[in-house]
């Protein structure tokens, strides 16, 4: 980059070049990312669509271009509600959703208190600003299966409290069996994902003016208000991005039910992710499985789209 | 306008794809191997010992011994368990892989499918001295039947049924139960106090389709027909899965936690004294890292409906174990063959097998006496007597996947007091026959 | 476990008139003390089980473990060949943290400062990409990788390289939203004055935008570590053995009848401890934020 603007030297040209720099700059800007996300996630992705179109089973794994088209065969079976692999799928579809609300609301709303209570200096702040982030730090996968070992009937911690030292309930409860498994998975998805929500706030916050909350004190607004009309309004271009991207992963999530609940996941907790892994690493038939990663890229392209359509309009208002 | 932008970036990329990824990938596995570089060797071998590195310390010796004789030097690596299929997975898709890799037994029907191992025909075998130097049970699980095996045995396991000593003495049993009503009769003598006769691994989809074949094969049943397709809600595969589930709903031998187990809880359980029975495959080795004494234990087959084990309806045990396989476009064909004569000679077999605690699945291997000891001599007689392979269909992962979950869903019924009964048995397993359909 | 001290100093709290009242303070005790203790409850059981006999650790539950030994401590060094692994997920993480950031800041300045063609386009069609289920870009990945290491020689897949590559692109999307966010909350006005004291756009993009975005990019930076430093599904097939990553390796300490779960623990605390050692390092950087930039 910098090289072109040394090349630039050229009088006679500089009006022209200066030119094409100004409209050349921000592509050649974007190049890098451009090119490595065609490289890794664009290409990979086209290959993943044609594979939806395809009967990609073991048979064929060794040799796509063999592998008969099968059209739209892949989607009857994923879209076909009568037949269990259809009607699974829609289930599944539903609990993700609620999941995903669920858990996105929660880490926000965490995340954000956190922040703005750490927002203040005050002793030892630093510290729980690092202890917050643990979670974070830990290996995935033994933070999940020590959740595991918490969530055990006989020998886990959460029922030794409920049950054994606090008495709230009768017997012993399956919290990783049955329909208690969504609260389990829940649990751990929020404490996995707030640290997130918790770092981008807190950067954010920084980019607040301090004398705004002088200003609205002197004017004799209460903490409560202040946050109400001065930290969250701030904090909106980055909700915007934080919530959808908050979103995206939590239904995409594929760690946390695989660790928690090993491959088959109780019908309360069972999340896309792991129906597709099923129907593609599992069983080696990755058409269907691609099939079924088409229409939930659809359907989040759609959420997402009417995400940034209702979240912009207030936006550019205030942008002017 | 817009339109046409979007038109030209998918058309970008989709070239972009198709030419990086080969034009639709993959490569064809024809021809079976050349002989292109004749010194080197790469294994890909599975987690066998306590842990990889010991893995590295037991086989580097023995590659060393090859390399002498051969003059090939073998690149080995262990792969974790959790990582194997995966790692087949994107080698037999890229054609990028091992020469030599060990499998899954229960794998080798699937990967027979993809057609990326070399078929071991008759010349093949010739070359490492031919078919009778296995036993048959370990050839019935090297892949679909009527065609040529896609691997060659190489560790055995078989399952056996452990029991705690001091707790039978204590509840007053003289000797470990042969059929399934003793049984059941002796669990309900055991199961008090706290303490349970049975372990389970309610949680494990494998471990759940190991116990509900043997049943099934003990009722007459096998969960698929001639032709391959499955027959899940056959009468006796039906009273397979619910007997097994009864244990703990109707016997109430299995404790209800039982049904979440997925990470071997129930052989910590066993080693701690808080059930009586577990039944599995070669566990000396964990019984003794979590502090049990060989003494303390004792082992007998696995029992059967009524008589001794033996074939057909007297099964008593899936036949598990490691197979060894060739990669069919390897660069070393004829180094890959004397490898694998290599791996399943008489000493090697005899050493191996010893170190890691299974069985030779070669005859002449057998006879060493380190596979005479309480433990290995019930896992010996059963391999040659009374195992049969799980059924080689290329299906096998997913008949894994939906039975096992099937028999995870009724033992979580039965833990949380619902009651399990031949229509909702049948239910489970119809669901399961239709995922199977698709 | 330190309770949180949040004590405001008195004199302060008289003098300021932006004192926080009495309630708030309490809501804010009781706040980050029940936070303190969710999240620490876990990583307390990873600790005392990582004090225990293998054979104690999947025994009922008990809030002080009846026997301690530090032997997992000394054995997880022995099972894996743990701190080959902790390099290669250092090295591979921190270069891809560095190299995302930079490429990303680059991106996410020409979309929040520059009008141009495609500008929608780029930023959905990125988005998109974190909606597409990521075990399915596996394969194809992988064939993409072979096929380049094919026909170019060089070799992405089985080593650090291929798999920075992978991670430093999985951050990318994310770390280019949430920058673009940062860089549009910097005011323009601060680029102005650049110009007009003689800097290109570049060099208003160092001297003046990324200071004052400083917190979000150690935001960013944190968030784009993190990814590459807890990956399982990719790095179990990208890998072999000297290149296998830390969240892979940990597995290693599973067999098929036994996992060292005392050793897992002990590993995981372990390697966990120069992050979060970092993350306190680099705290003081999430607070410096548009004041330091608008001094200038």
């Amino acid at each position: 980059m910098r090289r072109r603007t040394a090349g630039l030297r050229r009088p006679a040209g500089l009006p022209r070049f200066a030119r094409l720099r100004r409209i050349g700059l921000p592509y050649l800007l974007l190049l890098p990312a451009l090119l490595l996300e065609l490289l890794v996630h664009l290409a990979p992705m086209v290959i993943g669509i044609v594979m939806s179109f395809k009967e990609l089973t073991q048979l064929y794994i060794g040799n796509w271009g063999a592998a008969p088209w099968k059209a739209l065969g892949n989607y009857r079976i994923s879209v076909d509600l009568d037949a269990p692999v259809g009607a699974a799928l829609l289930h599944s579809f539903l609990v993700t959703c609620a999941f995903s609300v669920l858990a996105v609301g929660l880490c926000w709303l965490i995340g954000t208190a956190a922040a703005i209570f750490l927002q203040e200096n005050f002793k030892g702040r630093g510290l729980l600003r690092a202890v917050f982030l643990t979670p974070y730090a830990l290996p995935i996968y033994a933070a999940v299966i020590t959740w595991a070992f918490l969530f055990q009937r006989d020998n886990g911690l959460v029922n030794h409290v409920l049950h054994d030292q606090l008495h709230l309930t009768d017997g012993r409860p399956f919290w990783l069996l049955g329909d208690n498994s969504f609260v389990a998975l829940v649990v751990v998805a929020v404490w996995k994902t707030w640290p997130f929500a918790f770092l981008v706030v807190m950067a954010a916050l920084q980019n607040i003016p301090k004398d705004l909350y002088e200003a609205a004190a002197l004017d004799g607004a209460g903490i409560r208000q202040q946050i109400r009309r001065i930290t969250l309004p701030a904090l909106r271009p980055i909700n915007q991005v934080l919530v959808l991207v908050l979103f995206l992963w939590t239904f995409n999530d594929f760690n946390t039910p695989y660790v928690l609940f090993g491959k088959a996941a109780p019908e309360a907790a069972d999340l896309i992710s792991l129906h597709i892994y099923q129907s593609s690493f599992v069983t080696w038939n990755f058409g269907t499985g691609s099939a079924m990663s088409v229409l939930l890229l659809l359907f989040l392209l759609l959420v997402t789209a009417g995400y940034l359509l209702a979240t912009s309009r207030g936006r550019k208002h205030a942008d002017g | 306008m817009r339109i046409l932008r979007a038109a030209t970036v998918t058309a970008t990329v989709t070239a972009l794809a198709a030419t990086a990824s080969g034009c639709g990938g993959g490569t064809t596995f024809g021809g079976g191997g050349s002989n292109d570089s004749p010194k080197t060797l790469t294994y890909w071998a599975s987690n066998q010992g306590p842990n990889v590195e010991a893995d590295k310390k037991i086989l580097g010796p023995e590659l060393k011994k090859f390399e002498k004789r051969t003059g090939i030097k073998v690149k080995l690596e262990v792969i974790p368990w959790p990582e194997l299929l995966n790692r087949i997975l994107a080698a037999t898709t890229s054609g990028q892989g091992p020469d030599v890799l060990n499998i899954g037994n229960t794998w080798s029907a699937s990967l027979q499918a993809t057609g990326a191992l070399l078929p071991w025909d008759k010349r093949n075998f010739d070359r490492i001295g031919g078919r009778d130097r296995f036993v048959t049970p370990a050839l019935g699980a090297t892949g679909a039947a009527g065609k040529d095996p896609a691997a060659v045995p190489l560790y055995s396991l078989t399952y056996a049924l452990y029991y705690n000593k001091r707790m039978f003495k204590d509840a007053g049993i003289s000797q470990p139960p042969s059929t399934w009503d003793e049984l059941v009769a002796n669990g309900k003598r055991l199961s008090k106090d706290g303490k349970w006769a049975l372990g389970a691994e309610g949680g494990q989809l494998a471990n759940n389709i190991h116990q509900a074949f043997v049943l099934g094969k003990q009722h007459g049943a096998d969960f698929f027909d001639a032709a391959g397709k499955p027959t899940f809600t056959s009468d006796g595969a039906v009273a397979a899965v619910k007997q097994y589930v009864d244990f703990m709903a109707k016997d109430k031998i299995i404790a209800p936690g039982n049904a979440e187990y997925g990470q071997n809880q129930s052989l910590r359980d066993f080693a701690k004294g808080r059930t009586a029975m577990v039944l599995w495959q070669a566990a000396a080795t964990t019984f003794a890292a979590d502090g049990m004494k060989p003494a303390d234990w004792g082992v007998v087959p696995v029992p059967v409906p009524s008589g001794t084990p033996g074939t057909g309806r007297q099964t008593n045990s899936m036949l598990a174990g490691i197979n060894i396989a060739v990669f069919k476009n390897t660069r070393n064909l004829n180094g890959a063959r004397k490898f694998v004569k290599f791996m399943t000679s008489d000493a090697e077999q005899r050493l191996l097998n010893k170190t890691y605690g299974s069985i030779p699945p070669v005859r002449t291997a057998q006879l060493d006496p380190a596979f005479n000891r309480q433990d290995t001599k019930v896992l010996r007689e059963t391999l040659t007597r009374s195992a049969a392979p799980l059924p080689q269909i290329a299906d096998e992962a997913q008949f894994e996947t939906s039975v096992g979950t099937a028999i995870k869903d009724l033992f979580a019924d039965a833990a949380s007091g619902h009651a399990v009964t031949t229509e909702s048995v049948r239910a489970r397993l119809a669901k399961a026959e239709q995922q199977m359909a698709q | 476990m330190a309770s949180p001290s949040v004590r405001v100093p008195r004199p302060s709290r008289r003098r300021s008139p932006m004192a926080p009242p009495r309630s708030f303070l309490w809501t804010r005790r009781i706040f980050l003390t029940a936070l303190t203790g969710f999240v620490l409850l876990p990583v307390y059981v990873m600790f005392s089980s990582s004090l225990k006999p293998l054979e104690d650790v999947s025994g009922a539950f008990r809030w002080l473990p009846s026997e301690v030994t530090i032997r997992p401590y000394l054995d997880i060094w022995k099972t894996v060949p743990l701190a080959r692994y902790f390099t290669n997920s250092l090295i591979v993480a921190g270069s891809a943290t560095v190299c995302s950031v930079v490429i990303a800041i680059f991106a996410a300045y020409a979309v929040s400062r520059y009008r141009f063609r495609g500008k929608r386009v780029f930023t959905v069609t990125v988005l998109s990409t974190q909606m597409f289920p990521g075990i399915l870009f596996l394969l194809p990945l992988f064939l993409i990788f072979v096929n380049i290491g094919n026909s170019t020689g060089i070799p992405l897949y089985g080593s650090r390289g291929g798999l920075i590559l992978t991670y430093l692109t999985f951050s990318l999307p994310f770390s280019i939203w949430m920058l673009t966010g940062y860089f549009a909350s910097v005011p323009r006005e601060l680029d102005e004055a650049a110009h007009v004291d003689g800097c290109g756009p570049l060099g208003a993009l160092f001297r003046v935008v990324v200071p004052a975005a400083l917190p979000g990019i150690v935001a960013v930076a944190v968030y784009a570590f993190m990814t590459a430093w807890g990956e399982v599904l990719f790095a179990s097939v990208m890998t072999n053995d000297t290149t296998r990553t830390l969240s892979v390796g940990l597995q290693g300490y599973a067999t098929q009848n036994d996992v060292y779960w005392n050793q897992v623990m002990a590993a995981s605390l372990v390697v966990s401890v120069p992050v979060v050692a970092g993350f306190l390092l680099l705290q003081r950087y999430l607070v410096a934020g548009l004041t330091a930039g608008a001094v200038k």
